[in-house]
């Protein structure tokens, strides 16, 4: 038995057999050709035949992985187009070399450009060229392209799998990837998640030949690979296996269906997203909303605040994907512990408890109006709330409303169409479920960040491991505050959501049912989880 | 010849997908359309090295646009940056 680590990117658990895929990486000498012209339109005719295949591979891929995912053979046809690229060939050729061997130069001095780059993610585009580079060899040389010759569905090992190469698997025959090298960005991370299948990438390993054929197994959830595995492991592995497929198969199944318990209680079940292209797994999941939308991926990682424009565009994107489902904006939650440079915040003792959030917000109104007018300009594509986060008492609140009054106020002067925007704020201090009655009456919504509130009531710091037993999140202090806060809530007439981690946690979604919660706002990966513990709730 | 400066919301960059569709925008007009960023540039209808300019989050790209049509590849182009980028 060998165990090897790895960086898996699927949850998910795989059994059988090892098929170690070898590359036919065609070595190619270098001739001398005397017929030039002919060497030329026999390269060109390569490529077209190329582009053709490509074209053939978008389609394919369309089917069966979806738009986003085929979109890298449309790139790759335009690899082909392009000019630099062309005439290196081109050129060498010109000089009396081989096609294929002046391909392979190409091969390598384009590929060398992506990976001599410090980012991963353009690291990994090499092999974008080595692909492409391969498939116009391939066809010089007549050679079909190979797929996994067995029968049984395999656990494909492999040293780093290309786009082409990885479509063109037959999924029916795949029942995991392992792969020597590749990052989580590697096509084939992003298309064995578009597929479901269990993948282990930047192992490490030297696969070799022998290891055809015997029995391995793929542990998504610990990230190892398992070769010929103990009885006892396997046995294990099998009911792991067992389990999560048939866990998956009733989550699928969930989809379309309701929020619903067995007496007829229901409650919404929102997803948190943190990006705009996070919309896309939201919408996959079934969720009925966005309960959580973290703006700060706005302001992070640049050198200046970013304008209103970009801003607006970016809320806009995620209304109009999510059509009539509601999305909640949270403004910025900015604080001393992030690294915004050009906020220029003073380094602080205590950043939990220092300047950030609301508390910016309301000290620099210029940031917080650029944020909030981009939100309402696009509140016109959608169905936009926004919540304002760090909340500790009603006069912060009533100095939004005015500021948001006054936003209203300029937009409608300057033409701007504007939806319907309910404003909420999250209850994420003891101060604020204290003051839930009164606050209750200012805004129409509440979501309950319980990160923070269980942080601030019990005085444990978060980051904080050592304190990791004190920080029970249910904690009878957490709970009657939520309670307290939706019973308040109610009383307004408001609904009550809960945003944090806490949401997810299955063992207290009858508890939350129980209190009367409106609705639970989770990452999209567990959506269908709690749709599940919900419509177990008899 | 005009010019405009964007500075890139994507949290992965210029990465393949935009890279592809904003060679398939400049191919669009006459004009010759230059990217240029951290003191590099690239025609924008070189696909590869627009990709390898290496251009990620945050950093700042201008995007210089010279010839007969340059007042409507702007205008396009601007308008490309901010929905995809």
């Amino acid at each position: 038995m060998n165990r090897y680590a790895g960086k898996s990117v699927l949850k998910g658990v795989a059994v059988g057999r090892v098929f170690f895929y070898q590359k036919q990486d065609c070595h190619i000498e270098k001739t001398e050709v005397a017929d030039i012209d002919g060497e030329i339109s026999r390269f060109r005719e390569a490529v077209s035949k190329a582009k053709e295949q490509l074209s053939a591979l978008y389609d394919e891929a369309l089917v069966n992985v979806g738009e986003d995912h085929a979109m890298i053979f449309d790139i790759h046809r335009m690899m082909l187009e392009d000019e630099d690229y062309l005439e290196a060939i081109e050129q060498a050729v010109g000089e009396g070399i081989n096609a294929e061997y002046a391909v392979q130069m190409a091969q390598e001095q384009f590929a060398e450009l992506f990976a001599s780059m410090d980012d991963e993610y353009m690291k990994a585009r090499a092999v974008d060229i080595k692909d492409i580079s391969q498939r116009v060899i391939r066809i010089l040389l007549g050679i079909p392209e190979d797929g996994v010759p067995s029968e049984e569905p395999v656990i494909l090992v492999a040293d780093d799998l290309t786009p082409s190469e990885t479509v063109k698997m037959d999924k029916n025959k795949i029942l995991a990837f392992v792969t020597v090298r590749g990052s989580s960005n590697s096509h084939t991370a992003i298309l064995a998640r578009s597929m479901n299948l269990p993948a282990l990438v930047n192992t490490g390993m030297e696969p070799k030949e022998e290891w055809n054929g015997k029995v391995g197994v793929v542990d998504g959830f610990n990230g190892e690979f398992i070769l010929e595995p103990e009885q006892e492991i396997l046995d294990e592995m099998i009911r792991c296996k067992n389990q999560w497929v048939a866990d998956l198969e009733a989550l699928e199944d969930l989809k379309g269906k309701e929020n619903v318990t067995g007496d007829g209680r229901r409650v919404d079940i929102f997803a948190n997203i943190g990006k705009v292209n996070d919309v896309e797994a939201v919408l996959e999941a079934d969720a009925g909303g966005i309960g959580l939308f973290r703006s700060e991926f706005l302001y992070l990682g640049r050198d200046n605040f970013p304008t209103e424009e970009e801003q607006f565009a970016s809320y806009k994107a995620v209304l109009e994907k999510m059509g009539q489902k509601k999305v909640v904006i949270r403004t910025l939650d900015i604080g001393a512990d992030k690294k915004v440079d050009y906020f220029h915040l003073e380094p602080e003792e205590n950043p939990a408890l220092g300047y950030r959030a609301i508390r910016v917000c309301l000290d620099r109104p210029e940031i917080f109006i650029t944020q909030l007018r981009a939100i309402y300009r696009a509140s016109a594509y959608g169905r936009a709330s926004i919540m304002f986060p760090m909340i500790v008492s009603v006069e912060e609140v009533r100095r939004i409303k005015e500021i948001v009054e006054q936003v209203k106020g300029e937009l409608q002067v300057e033409g701007y169409p504007m939806g319907e925007v309910e404003l909420g704020i999250m209850v994420e201090t003891p101060a604020a479920a204290l003051l839930s009655e009164e606050l209750a009456k200012e805004v129409d919504f509440f979501s309950i960040g319980t990160n923070d509130l269980t942080q601030y009531t019990l005085a444990v710091d978060r980051q904080n491991q050592k304190l990791e037993s004190t920080c029970n999140t249910h904690h009878p202090a957490v709970l009657k505050l939520i309670e307290m806060t939706v019973k308040n809530g109610h009383k307004a007439g408001i609904w009550v959501g809960i945003c944090g981690e806490l949401a997810a946690d299955t063992e207290l979604t009858e508890t939350f049912l129980a209190m009367g919660v409106d609705e639970l706002s989770v990452s999209a990966s567990s959506v269908l989880k709690v749709r599940k513990a919900v419509r177990d709730i008899t | 010849m005009k010019e405009f400066q964007y500075v890139i919301q994507d949290p992965v960059g210029l990465h393949a997908r935009p890279a592809g569709l904003l060679v398939k925008q400049a191919a669009g007009f006459q004009s010759k359309v230059t990217i240029e960023s951290g003191g590099k540039s690239a025609d924008a209808r070189k696909l590869i090295m627009l990709m390898s300019l290496g251009i990620k989050q945050g950093m700042e790209v201008t995007c210089r646009v010279d010839g007969e049509d340059e007042e409507a590849a702007v205008e396009a182009l601007q308008k490309f940056f901010q929905e995809n980028l």
